[in-house]
Order: C-alpha cells, then structure tokens, then sequence
C-alpha cells in the first residue's frame, strides 16, 4: 500500500518536472533490498539506516524483504537490477562473504560483480553455552569440546544463516568439524532448546542472546570481536580468553549492480556517512549492541576489502565444512 | 494480590492520555487524546481487514506497517500491531465463511462447516458465532496470560524436539478425523501434503530436494500459495462451471445473530475450544495451528451425531474459531515471558520491539512493566473491540454473498493475487498459486478435500525438522520418544485416537469405506 502512495507520488513528482529531463539522482524512492524478513537482525539495521538516509537524499529509501536461499534470491534480484542506482541492497556476512563457497551455483559475484557502498553496521558475535554447562571459561569450554566432541551438540538457524557460517568456522578453528550440528529454523526456536538445556551450545549475534545472557538462562564464554561489547562489558574477547583466531563478525553492508553511475554511488555513500554521524541513529544501532563502522569500512573500497578478506577467511572451512 | 496492581498498572497504560494542543488553534485549546486506545482501535480495525481480504496476511501487514510505528512510543506501537495478528483472526474466519478460503492456517477447519452454513443461509449465525466464540476465548486467554504466564512458561521449556514430534504425530492422527467421506482418500491427502512438504532446501544439509533445479522452489512450497491455490482460486473454479448453484442467495439469508438455544449448543464447543487452543498456543515451534484442528477433532469425537459435522454444524465452527483466537493470544507468551517468538508474527513482534530499543528477553516483564502490562490489558480491550467492530458488520458481510459473481469472482482473484505476492515480492509465487488452483479444481471434481491435504502440508515440515533434531540430539536412537514422559504420553493418545477413528470405519462401515 505504501509503495502505492509512493509510487503515485513519484509519478506525480515526475510529471510535474517533466521539462528538466535530465534529473538529479534521486529522481523518485530508491528500492533497498534486504534479503530476509522483515525483523531481522539485518532487516533492522537496513531500516534504521535507509531512515536517515531518505533524509539526506530527500527520497524515500523503500525496504523491499525478498526472502529466500539463506538471503542470496534476494542478492541475486539486486545484481541483475539495472544499475541506475534505484536498486540496491543490504547484505551481510552471509550473502557477500560466505555464499560463494555455500552456493555452487551463485548468480552474482560479491568480489568482482558489485558496486559496495559501505558498511553499515557490525554485530558481534558469542559463543554462548547452556546455563548448566561445567566449563567455567572459553579454555575450559574449548578443551572439553576438543576431549569428546560427541558428546555435545551444537544449534544453529540453518546452512547459510550467520550462526551456521560463525559456528563452522569456530569448530574449523578448533579442528572438530564434525561435531553434532542441530538445524533449526530460525535463531528463536534454537535458542529455546539452548534455555532449555537440550542444546549445548551455539554461536550467534549479540542481539539474539544478550537479554538471555543477563537474565542467566545461559552463559557467554567470549564475544569474537577485537573489543570487548558495551552491551556485556563482562564477556571477555577470544583473544583475552585465549583462542585468537576466532575473529569474526555479523556485518551488514550496501551494495548494488555493478555499473552504477558515479554520481549515485557518491550521494549514497555520503547520506549513509551522515545516516552513521547522526547521533540518535547512532544511539539507536549502538542499542541493538552493534558496533558503528570506521571511516574507512564506510566507503566503497574498505566494505569491498572487508568482503575479500572475510571471504578469504571462511571460503576455506565452508568449502570442506560437512553438510 | 499482584495481578490486581499489575492489571491496575496495564490498565492505566492503555488509558494513557497525551495532550494535544492542534497548531491551527494557536495553543488555545488542549485536547485530551487515549493514544493508545487508538492505536490499539486502528490495529484492530486494519487486521480485520485484511484478515478478510484473502491472501493478505498479518505478517505482511506487520512488516509493511513496521516503518510507520517508528515515530510512536514503543508500547502504543505494539499494542497496535498485536492488535493487528489478533484482529487478523477474526477478520480471517469471515472470508473462511462467506468464500471458503482460509486466509492463515488456522482457518482451514472453519471452512469445513462454516461455509456449509453459509450455503444453508446460516452465514450470519456463523459469522455471529465466530465473533462471539473468539471473544469469549481471547478473554479468557488474556486473564490466563495475566495470571499464569510466568509459571506456563515452563511448559514452552519442556517442549524439545521430541515431545514437538509427539505432539505433530498425534496431529495428523486428528487428520484422519477431519474427513469427511472416504478415509482412505483423507490418508491418500495427508501424505500427497506431506510430500509437498518435503519440496525445498534440506534444512540439516542444505541440499535441495524435488526442486528440479528450479530455484523458486528452494525455499519450498509457500503455505499462502498452496491455500489461496487449492481453496481461493479452485473454489472459483467450480463455482464458475455452473453458476445456479448459488444456493446462498437463492435460499434466505436468515436471521443475522444466533439464537439463544444455538448459543447454548455452542457453550461446551467454546470452552472447550478454548482450553485446547490456549494450551497449544504456548508451545513454540506453531503449536497454535494445531488448536483449531484439535478442537474439531474432539467437537466430533463426542459429537451425539457425527454425521452432521461437515455438513453445517454450528459446533464445527464454535469450537474452532475459540481455539483459534485462544492460541493467537498465548502465544504471546513465550515473547513476553522468555523473549522467545514461538512463530513467524511473534519473530516480527521481536523485530518491532528491537527496533524500539526493546530487546527482548525474560526481564521485559521486570523491566518494561508497563509494556508488559499494558499489552496484556491492551488484548482485551482489543477483543472487546474486536467485537463491536465485527457484530454490526456481519448484516454488511453477508450482503456481500449478493455481489454479483461477475464481480465477484475478479475481485477474489485480484485480492488472492495481492496477497500471494505481498508474501515474498516473487511474481512466481502467482504463478504457483494459479497452478495449484487448477490442481485443487481436479481434487474437488475427483471428490477428494482439501483440508486434510493441508494439515498434513502444515505438519510435515515440522514433524520432519524435529525428527531428525530429536534424532541427532538421542544420537539415532529412537526410544528417545518413549522415554522421555510427554513425548510417550502423547503418542499415547494418537494412537488412541487412531483406534477411535479408525474401529467404526474397520467394522460397521468397511465397504462403504474401500468402495469410493
């Protein structure tokens, strides 16, 4: 309905400049894709974000959730758009880094096929356990895995889904690729049997679990990122908790098809840098635990550089992961 | 006496007034406006109506009406959108009625009598039933929430993967029940719904099964497509063949509300409906589709007359319909009590909180009281609500079966179309929802229903998923089922029913059983 009224709005808008041809960009609403439903983490980010944004531009930046195929249907409708800058999308971790190595028959390229914008906003993630779980720290916690890997079972939201592609790459780390992976649909019903204690443990998105941290009805061993979270200032880092190798994090970024004109990719990347400086968006991401990118990552050359370097990281365990 | 003060306490949420003092009159006039009273009228209002349109379901609603609550305060924003998935139960068993198209899963079972009222020119009693029914059960639900969400949130915890595989296993034993003619054709729908279930990504292994390498059907089959399809587009179908069978506007439209002794006949049918529906909306995983079929299950079992069911029986919608609304209403529980969404609307609730800058966990109840509170207070004042909008507007609704079928017809397929697509934004989602409309229309003329089809479409991929989570969790070993206690007590009770089920059939009527 809504897209109605903007889109009549637009109609209007064109008609009634209709002289001046040659319009500046945005000329009517920008289409932001965001591969997942509505509600997710990524799909909030995207909102709180694409807010701002439609204030700098002075269009409207309108969601469109395409679901499907651990968020790639929706990439793939992006990257094939036509690249005039009123198509792009938010993604993450998952379809820009770790899809090429899950999805044999991927129809975009992240590396060499996409015009990045930027980064827009990290997650961190934890390794969290069952409350009742003996190991009192991530050392603890890792040598008891490594000791009899089958005695544990691991939850997750599905192959593709963040806490699949983090988790395999905790249990390549560890060298216990085969431990028991439980699939769930969705975080939410994993994250019921992990309270419940009939799931050990699981990897996920400080968003999902941090109120379940508080409240003690499970415990975090360590947050995979380089600094400790605002959020759980008591949960240590992999590095301080001794397994440094395990850095990752749940990022989101905009991009879209390859070949769009100079002057959209700019008047993006500088409403998304003002979306990023604008105190109570700021606030309102810092909130949700995640963490504002840097100056450099908010351009179109350090997100595409994030992509590589996190796709060099994953594309080796995804690749020999057991499915 | 907690729950008095925390009622005291939502209730005064609800009723929270903000002055608002309109530009044009320069600051002279202050006026007094129930904000969220409001907003909980406009969430009720908006999910009837789409729960009427066909195909237009709650969570496009919600996601699409998510922007807009961006500048409100984060309990009125909820209280709206709640209102929004419960109103959507109401506004959906109307269209379930009047046209025989279930717009969610849980109306399927309202189609079976309460559209065979309809054709009888019962469609007003129906529909006053419905109404009467559901508003009963969500009151019931509310104070149940109130009173026992806290302590019932164990039962969500009790629940793994092998109790939820009991309990879908006992689930499609009520299928069984469901049929109306040939038991043999029920089982022959229950497994063509459960393979069309297993179409789509493997969710253990990630690879695609039966896609035939199409990818719109990677993420399987849509349960929109498939019901608009074999119901919606199928109904139209048939009823475009020969069109003098409008029987609804040939015979009477009948009285508008029902009569006190079709009341009484319902009292039974609605309590039980409604403890049924409440204890299954707790569950996570959906355990609120199952409410309505469970119910019409029992409604039957104990039925003096089985025979009338299908045929128009007003406990057939009844109970149901309670069940229904009881379940949309619990299910706010494991939400509000553990942070938990236990289906894809309260996934989205959680979304709308986190927006809000309320990350949900098992300390909303402590840390945001008034949000807590105020939503359950919010739920009744909604039901009530729910009522006024709904009762006057049943003499509207069955005035609309006098629309003529010319226009009719167009406007069932467009709105079906609308709202397949609004699902995915997948234009092939149409394409498949008109495929499977050809598809039911063979169903319907070889004499086979539909419902029990999409029982078992509904059940499969859970029953399925938590099989194989159960298994992996025992390490292959199947007596996990048995030795844990709920699991084995309710494969107990499928069995059970099963026997009931199946012994008249096996005894009294086996010819007429294998003849058809």
């Amino acid at each position: 309905m809504k897209k109605l009224t903007l889109g009549l709005a637009a109609a209007f808008t064109l008609a009634l400049a209709g002289g001046a041809m040659a319009q500046a960009y945005p000329a009517r609403p920008v289409t932001m894709i965001v591969p997942f439903a509505a509600g997710g983490p990524t799909d909030i980010i995207a909102r709180i974000v694409g807010d701002h944004m439609s204030k700098t531009l002075g269009q409207q930046i309108v969601i469109e959730n395409v679901a499907g195929a651990g968020g790639t249907t929706g990439i793939t409708r992006a990257m094939t758009a036509a690249p005039d800058g009123y198509t792009i999308a938010m993604g993450h971790l998952g379809t820009f880094s770790a899809a090429p190595a899950t999805y044999p028959g991927l129809k975009y390229d992240p590396l060499n096929g996409m015009q990045t914008i930027g980064l827009a906003g990290g997650t961190p993630i934890l390794i969290v356990a069952k409350k009742n779980f003996p190991a009192k720290d991530l050392k603890e916690f890792v040598a008891a895995v490594k000791a009899a890997p089958d005695k544990f079972n691991e939850a997750h939201a599905g192959v593709g889904s963040v806490s699949w592609t983090t988790c395999t790459l905790f249990k390549g780390v560890l060298g216990v690729p085969k431990l028991n992976a439980v699939a769930y649909r969705g975080t939410g019903p994993a994250l019921n049997d992990l309270v419940s204690g009939q799931i050990d443990f699981m990897c996920d998105q400080i968003v999902s679990v941090s109120e379940q941290i508080k409240a003690d009805t499970i415990k975090a061993y360590a947050v995979a990122s380089a600094e400790r979270s605002p959020a759980l200032p008591n949960v240590p880092t992999t590095k301080e908790a001794g397994l440094p190798d395990y850095q990752i994090e749940a990022w989101n970024g905009i991009a879209g098809p390859k070949g769009m004109p100079k002057e959209a990719v700019d008047k993006l990347v500088d409403a998304l840098n003002k979306a990023l400086n604008d105190e109570p968006t700021k606030k309102r991401l810092l909130d949700l635990g995640a963490v504002i990118p840097s100056a450099e990552e908010r351009t179109p050359a350090g997100f595409q550089a994030l992509i590589k370097r996190d796709a060099d990281k994953l594309t080796p365990v995804l690749a020999s992961a057991p499915k | 006496m907690d729950v008095f003060a925390n009622l005291a306490l939502g209730f005064a949420t609800v009723w929270k007034i903000v002055w608002w003092a309109p530009g044009f009159l320069q600051g002279a006039v202050s006026l007094p406006i129930p904000i969220n009273i409001l907003l909980c009228f406009v969430g009720c209002l908006v999910g009837t109506l789409i729960g009427v349109l066909p195909g237009v379901g709650p969570i496009a609603t919600i996601a699409m009406l998510l922007p807009i609550t961006f500048g409100l305060d984060p309990v009125g924003a909820l209280i709206m959108l709640a209102g929004i998935y419960y109103g959507a139960q109401y506004g959906g068993s109307t269209t379930a009625i009047l046209v025989n198209i279930p717009g969610e899963a849980t109306s399927v079972v309202t189609t079976l009598d309460g559209h065979q009222m309809a054709k009888q020119g019962r469609a007003g009693v129906a529909l006053g039933v419905a109404a009467l029914g559901s508003f009963f059960a969500g009151s019931v639900a509310t104070i149940v929430i109130a009173a026992l969400g806290a302590p019932l949130t164990k039962l969500a915890l009790l629940f793994g993967p092998a109790e939820y595989f009991s309990l879908m296993v006992m689930g499609l034993c009520f299928a069984v029940v469901l049929a109306r003619g040939s038991i043999l054709k029920a089982f022959c729908m229950i497994m063509l719904g459960l393979l069309l279930s297993t179409v789509g990504t493997d969710l253990e292994t990630g690879q695609e099964r039966m896609t035939f390498g199409f990818p719109p059907l990677a993420d399987g089959i849509d349960f929109a497509v498939l019901a608009m399809g074999v119901f919606g587009f199928a109904e139209v179908l048939r009823n475009l063949e020969n069109p003098e069978t409008r029987d609804v506007v040939k015979t009477k439209i009948g009285k508008l509300l029902p009569s006190l002794s079709e009341i009484k006949q319902c009292i039974n049918p609605v309590l039980r409906g409604t403890g049924v529906g409440a204890i299954l909306g707790i569950l996570p995983g959906n355990g609120a589709v199952l409410g309505p079929f469970a119910s019409y299950t029992i409604e039957k079992k104990i039925a003096a007359d089985p025979s009338r069911f299908g045929k128009g029986a007003i406990e057939g919608v009844a109970g149901p319909e309670s069940a229904n609304n009881a379940g949309a209403q619990t299910a706010f529980i494991p939400l509000l009590t553990l942070g938990i969404p236990p289906n894809a609307v309260m996934a989205l609730m959680v979304g709308a909180m986190t927006i809000h800058g309320i990350i949900p966990g098992p300390q909303v109840m402590t840390k945001n009281p008034d949000l807590f509170w105020g939503m359950i207070a919010s739920m009744w004042i909604g039901n009530l609500m729910l009522l006024v909008i709904n009762l006057p507007l049943v003499g509207l609704w069955v005035k609309l079966l006098q629309v003529p079928y010319r226009l009719m017809f167009p406007a069932i397929l467009i709105f079906c179309c609308i709202g397949i697509y609004s699902v995915n934004n997948q234009p092939v989602d149409v394409a498949f929802t008109a495929m499977f409309g050809l598809f039911g229309y063979i169903l319907i003329k070889l004499g086979f229903e539909p419902a029990p089809m999409l029982l078992g479409f509904v059940l499969g991929r859970l029953m399925e998923e938590k099989l194989r989570q159960a298994l992996i969790i025992s390490r292959g070993s199947f007596m996990t089922f048995l030795e844990r206690p709920i699991s084995a007590g309710l494969l107990l009770v499928a069995v059970i029913v099963l026997v009931i089920a199946l012994l008249p059939a096996m005894s009294k009527k086996r010819d007429e059983v294998f003849t058809e």
